[in-house]
């Protein structure tokens, strides 16, 4: 397929044309972004699992004391488990809700689209309000990642999720608001991106799936 | 034979077939022009600046590299000033501060600030952006017949975290307590309590992580989605290849080391105790902390990384040397399907032998059998792609121009680092190896006359294609020779002296070793010259380069004919003048019918035939392109 | 202001994608009974062994996490590339988890 790579074909854009930006390529199956957002979540898993295997390897080495125990804090009796409870059930029904705006994209919807884009965010608000919460009720206690390893795991890991959900907000805010002009231009290739951006979402819907119990429960 | 027919263009006879060439020629340059008149001309800040484009890009990364391998190199030639006369005063120490070396006489904590950023700077400021950003970036769109990057928008971001990440590590110069120095490995505790300037080195590393995963998530998508028809993988030049394994490499192995840096910075900064254990002493004073953990943590977790990271290093450098090999030698690679093997087999061992570089650290027997047997097994695939070139080699008509010299010497070059590998990789050997001279021997013989021969012999042969005009050969064949002296005179007594037990990270190189004292002294000053020699080598490259670049940019280019020099089959030579066109690379997207290496295919009338063509181009059928050209034939 | 647009596709019949979110809201019903037992598994066993305790969440933890992954994310129908993808993913995050913990194991002389 030879295609003139011409910068004019594009209205006068200063950007060329990429092939399957938009459309899989045939033999692939996938377009390129859906590619590129699956190996960017293969490397988070790797930084996560980083994370995960430090908190194992600390908490492994942690001396055991003289009733069989270890001498690590029990997240369930040092942490907020009802907060992070609620915020598990936040998370969930965000990527529900993400989702369903795609569907809905790709039903030639948007004002519904946006409609769930909006509650997703607003989701991502309410979680990142319970973390706070969360977090000064740990100060209030006293309980500073200086104090013991078992905090600065948790505050480090849930520290560097919260940035995750703040990065995903920030682009559902973009596609709320200036974002939006594609799909006047190019309806497909923003429904592709909202694809992508959803499956972002619930990739760090899935980690907090895994952090929570590991955590707080354990 | 209609090939001996001469025809006229405008006032000149000339072979069917050259007339064919020229004729191609002016008809890109006529399409060139056309597309210039009716694209909106962007703004300079977009066009060189904040660019999209990956040649752009790609030459922004080149240039910023190569301005970090000199910096490195500087450093480095401080080091070994320190080494070679140990105590004396440089006036030229006097440059990194009078704090650092009062009177020119090196402190031995501005020794080790030195150690630890030379190592930073060259493997991740210098050999990582240029091999894989520059080279990468540039070539590979090119040579699998691509418009551009997948994500162009992308690429402009990592260049850019990439520079942020350099402007980070060298401002650490100017801190007043110094920059990092703890290594470029920032063990723990060392670096948990060391000065603010490892601060910066750990947020500078984790702007360069970022930008670097950026890259690879670029790479991979781009070789797998944008190649043209007709390209399929083993249709790939080796190079690709070998940027796609990279890629996999920088994408799966670095986010534990931006995690660890996290940790560490945590440490630093929030005083946890990720990597402090308990009850630690510091200056005869306890430390104070929570404690409870634990410096090999970190040791695990950088490793994870930096060992795959060689092969990022290495990696490019074999895919520029097997190019440069197949075309010099005329003939296809031997054995490509058992390199293209090796080097994914490579990659994927190279996330289980990380814990070579730990056996000192108490590990288990169990664990270390596992590590050492992991490591054995990969030195296979690298000696199969080193043979593979080698055998190469074997009925070749092989051209002895400036790149073939520097690939040249990366064959054996490559063999002696590789093969004094094997020692560090046996866990017993390496109880007396390790943390010596030898290993500075080992890797340095792998990255300096290995990789960065590659890198240079990759700017010889694609200089042509980038600027339009060839470095003068003379100068390079001069740059060559010296450098090879000298780089031998630095690294090979290392291993003298790590086997009589000189220890690395020495601000003295020995000196006060009672064992070590006389090969230190007999070995020491003449490196120390050998260095400096080194530094003079790459004076003729410097004004080569910067001449023939500069003449290249007010557009004294050389003949257009001259387009593919070096008469190669792949992609970005045979497809794209030189330099290519602009935003688009290809007048049209070239089809792929070959294999990348036609080379002296039996019964063609040429030594080389481009992939993208079916059949060998032979002249149209009377007329040209250009039907107002009077052509007129006449037989020979 | 077109705010409704056909976008024709095999894939985004509307009968296909009504059905799809039918799946969706199913899915959600079942990760928070599952969010539900994870926690109350804990307290209503506050005893149990810490293997047990472990594997137990690690296992509903795996169960919300195949139904995120495999319908949210639509993984169960994606294409071999993806899957190759994770695969090397899940190979190499074994080694990272494994093989550090295997190294403080034996200096614990467990």
């Amino acid at each position: 397929m030879t295609s003139h790579a011409d910068a004019v074909a594009d209205h006068g854009h200063h950007e060329i044309e990429i092939p399957f930006n938009v459309t899989p390529r045939p033999d692939t199956g996938v377009y390129n972004a859906k590619l590129g957002v699956w190996l960017f979540l293969a490397s988070e898993v790797m930084l996560f699992g980083a994370l995960f295997s430090s908190l194992i390897l600390l908490r492994t080495g942690a001396p055991t004391l003289p009733n069989g125990l270890s001498s690590w804090p029990v997240g369930k009796d040092t942490l907020h488990v009802l907060p992070a409870t609620v915020n598990t059930f936040v998370l969930i029904l965000s990527s529900v809700t993400v989702v369903l705006a795609w569907a809905n994209l790709r039903l030639g919807d948007l004002k519904m689209g946006r409609i769930f884009i909006a509650i997703t965010l607003l989701c991502g608000f309410i979680f990142m309000g319970i973390k706070a919460y969360e977090y000064s009720l740990s100060f209030e206690h006293h309980h500073y990642p200086s104090t013991h390893n078992f905090f600065a795991i948790y505050f480090t890991m849930t520290g560097l999720h919260g940035l995750h959900v703040l990065g995903g907000m920030i682009v559902f805010a973009y596609f709320l608001t200036f974002g939006s002009k594609m799909w006047k231009t190019e309806p497909a290739r923003f429904t592709n991106r909202i694809e992508v951006v959803g499956l972002y979402w619930h990739f760090v819907d899935l980690v907090w799936i895994f952090l929570f119990p590991t955590l707080y429960l354990l | 034979m209609a090939l001996k027919r001469q025809v006229r263009v405008g006032n000149q006879w000339m072979y069917a077939r050259d007339a064919w060439r020229t004729l191609e020629e002016a008809r890109r340059v006529a399409l060139e022009e056309e597309r210039h008149e009716r694209q909106h001309d962007l703004p300079f800040w977009r066009k060189y600046i904040f660019s999209t484009d990956h040649k752009v890009i790609g030459i922004q990364y080149g240039f910023t590299a190569l301005c970090f391998l000199l910096l490195g190199f500087c450093l480095m030639i401080l080091m070994r000033l320190q080494l070679g006369w140990p105590g004396h005063a440089f006036s030229v120490m006097k440059l990194i501060g009078e704090g650092r070396a009062p009177g020119g006489v090196l402190l031995p904590e501005a020794y080790n600030q030195l150690g630890a950023m030379h190592g930073t700077i060259m493997i991740f400021l210098g050999i990582v952006p240029l091999a894989v950003g520059a080279f990468g970036n540039y070539l590979v769109p090119l040579q699998i017949g691509a418009p551009d990057m997948a994500f162009p928008k992308l690429n402009m971001a990592s260049y850019w975290c990439y520079f942020m990440g350099g402007v980070v590590m060298f401002s650490s110069f100017f801190y007043s307590g110094g920059t990092a120095n703890s290594g470029w490995t920032s063990y723990p505790p060392l670096s948990d309590i060391a000065t603010h300037g490892q601060t910066f080195w750990l947020c500078g590393m984790v702007f360069l992580i970022t930008s670097s995963l950026l890259g690879s998530v670029n790479f991979i998508v781009t070789i797998i989605q944008l190649r043209a028809k007709g390209m399929t993988f083993m249709r790939f030049p080796f190079f690709v290849h070998a940027q796609l394994v990279t890629s996999f490499l920088l994408l799966l192995a670095f986010p534990p080391l931006e995690a660890a840096a996290v940790l560490q910075l945590m440490d630093r900064l929030a005083h946890t105790s990720f990597f402090l254990p308990t009850g630690l002493v510091v200056s005869g004073q306890v430390l104070g902390n929570a404690g409870g953990g634990n410096p090999l943590l970190w040791q695990h977790l950088f490793w994870f990384l930096a060992h795959p990271e060689v092969y990022v290093l290495i990696l490019p450098a074999m895919g520029i040397v097997a190019e440069i090999i197949a075309n010099n030698t005329r003939k296809p690679l031997w054995g490509y399907r058992s390199m293209v093997g090796a080097v994914v087999f490579l990659g994927f061992m190279s996330f289980v032998v990380w814990a070579h570089h730990m056996f000192l650290t108490g590990m288990g027997t169990v664990i270390s059998a596992f590590f050492q047997t992991t490591t054995m097994i990969i030195s296979i695939p690298s000696v199969i792609v080193l043979s593979a070139l080698f055998i190469s080699l074997w009925g070749g008509s092989i051209r002895f121009n400036t790149p073939m010299l520097f690939a040249l010497a990366f064959l054996p070059m490559f063999g002696i680092g590789g093969l004094t590998g094997l020692p560090l990789g046996l866990a017993t050997a390496d109880l007396h190896l390790h943390d010596t001279y030898y290993v500075i021997g080992h890797f340095h013989y792998v990255v300096a006359p290995g990789t960065i021969f590659a890198m240079f012999a990759g700017v010889y042969y694609w200089f042509p294609k980038i600027t339009g005009r060839r470095l003068n050969e003379f100068w390079g064949k001069v740059h060559f020779w010296i450098s090879l002296v000298c780089i031998n005179g630095i690294f090979f007594p290392m291993f003298m002296q790590g086997l009589a037990g000189v220890s690395r990270r020495l601000y003295d190189g020995g000196e006060q070793y009672a064992h070590a004292k006389l090969i230190a002294h007999q070995t020491n000053p003449f490196m120390s010259i050998c260095a400096i020699g080194l530094l003079a080598a790459q004076v003729p490259f410097l004004i080569n380069f910067f001449y023939n670049a500069i003449a290249s940019l007010v557009g004294r280019r050389q003949e257009i004919a001259n387009q593919n020099p070096w008469h190669a089959t792949t992609l970005e030579w045979a497809a794209t003048t030189s330099p290519p066109l602009g935003h688009g690379n290809f007048v049209e997207i070239p089809v792929v019918y070959r294999g990348p290496y036609e080379y002296s295919v039996p019964g063609a009338a040429n030594d080389w035939i481009p992939q993208h063509h079916e059949t060998e181009p032979a002249p149209p059928p009377g007329g040209g392109m250009l039907p107002e050209v009077a052509v007129a034939q006449r037989e020979m | 202001m077109t705010e409704h647009v056909e976008i024709h596709d095999a894939h985004n019949d509307p009968e296909h994608i009504k059905r799809e979110v039918r799946v969706y809201l199913l899915v959600f019903c079942s990760l928070a009974v599952l969010t539900g037992a994870t926690v109350a598994a804990r307290y209503v066993f506050p005893d149990l062994r810490m293997g047990y305790a472990i594997a137990i969440a690690l296992a509903i933890a795996a169960t919300k996490g195949f139904l995120v992954a495999g319908f949210f994310m639509h993984l169960l129908s994606e294409k071999k590339l993806i899957y190759a993808v994770l695969a090397l993913t899940v190979v190499f995050f074994a080694f990272l988890i494994w093989l550090p913990l295997h190294d403080i194991a034996d200096k614990m002389g467990k």
